[in-house]
């Protein structure tokens, strides 16, 4: 995100920009200054930062979204086991009143830090940068980061990952994209977890979630998983391994993976920060 | 609750602005916010008198101006405005539709005084 491009600019504010649409003096005669910068300019900053320091190390870096209780832990937990002896994981958690989740991941030998920050509804870029400092980047391929389980807040914050993933528990109802459609709408990938119990939930349709996920306009894959018997886990593991071929290709041309944190309307795109 | 995060970045960008233009106080701070963005103007405005207290912008008015969520189809070129959780193509009702407008988060202009 940068403010002297042009990126900010939409088809919503583009009259601004128009001869005679520039406001410099008011009627009242204050000085009108024009901005137009992103109201989340300071944390996009330190998110750009805190990707600059992943891609540097060819680390792919996955932001892990979910209401509570849809297991993300375990998915990870299974993640681990599936991708032990190939690729090197570490986990930031943002489980904020306990330590349980770092220390299921620590239980699997795999580094994870813990970012404590009392009852905040969603982590930030700059709360993401402690924790990145933490970890010996140069020794990963993957970092993921648990979001706090919330499927409202943390779909505003970039947190200098490249990938949004969503989780969406069978549990939980179908209509959920529907409900919450500015996180669903940016994810990269939709994982349906808890698919072992489909066959007693007479009310959760796969195909109802994923028509909902395509009214929000998202191609993106969905995958059926279940941590508990591995459904799914090697489509995921696949799917992993793409993604990291993808972004240390897009690195060695140059570029990166993007996150989608309100990244159409506002015209994004990689570019040099000199800031 | 994350809006009191955003109206602490707000103030802190209408600061930085204040500054480099030697302005003694804010008059009226104007944003722009598309549904998409997930914002609320409502809870941003509620939150905005605990962000700037003890501010030069401390007697700012808060504008927001909501803008529409609009999409353009990549099937057929069509554009439209669409609802929040359904930004289909309003002509062939397809879903390849890419947003061009309604997720906007910005800080759009600031009005100072001297």
């Amino acid at each position: 995100m940068c403010d002297t491009c042009g990126c900010n600019i939409t088809d919503g504010n583009k009259d601004m920009l128009e001869p005679g649409g520039k406001l410099e003096k008011t009627e009242s005669g204050h000085e009108s200054i024009e901005v137009l910068q992103n109201l989340l300019h300071e944390n996009n900053h330190q998110a750009t930062h805190n990707r600059e320091h992943f891609d540097k190390n060819q680390v792919l870096a996955i932001n892990l979204m979910s209401s509570p209780g849809s297991g993300k832990t375990s998915l990870l937990e299974a993640t681990i086991d599936a991708l032990k002896g190939e690729l090197s994981v570490a986990v930031i958690e943002g489980d904020l009143e306990t330590e349980n989740d770092a220390q299921r991941i620590r239980d699997k030998k795999v580094p994870a830090i813990q970012i404590q920050t009392g009852s905040a509804c969603h982590l930030d870029a700059h709360m993401a940068h402690h924790a990145v400092h933490e970890l010996n980047l140069e020794n990963l391929d993957i970092v993921f980061i648990e979001n706090v389980g919330n499927l409202v807040c943390p779909a505003s914050f970039d947190l200098g990952h490249h990938l949004n993933v969503t989780l969406l528990s069978v549990t939980e109802g179908d209509d959920k994209p529907a409900k919450y459609p500015v996180m669903f709408r940016g994810s990269n990938l939709h994982v349906m977890t808890k698919v072992d119990l489909l066959p007693y939930l007479d009310d959760f349709k796969i195909e109802n979630a994923e028509q909902n996920i395509r009214n929000l306009a998202n191609p993106s894959l969905i995958l059926k998983v279940s941590a508990k018997n591995q459904q799914g886990i090697s489509e995921w593991i696949d799917w992993l391994k793409q993604q990291i071929n993808l972004h240390r290709q897009l690195l060695a041309q140059g570029q990166t993976l993007l996150p989608k944190m309100q990244s159409d309307g506002t015209k994004l795109h990689a570019h040099e920060h000199n800031h | 609750m994350h809006e009191l995060s955003v109206c602490q970045s707000i103030i802190s960008q209408v600061l930085e602005v204040a500054k480099q233009n030697k302005a003694k106080s804010v008059f009226k701070i104007s944003l722009q916010i598309g549904p998409l963005s997930g914002v609320e103007a409502s809870l941003l405005e509620a939150a905005f008198p605990i962000a700037c207290a003890g501010t030069i912008a401390e007697n700012a008015k808060l504008e927001t101006e909501l803008l529409p969520i609009k999409v353009r189809c990549q099937i057929c070129g069509n554009e439209n405005e669409a609802k929040i959780n359904h930004l289909l193509c309003s002509a062939c009702n397809s879903w390849q539709t890419e947003l061009i407008s309604g997720d906007e988060m910005l800080l759009r202009s600031i009005e100072l005084d001297k």
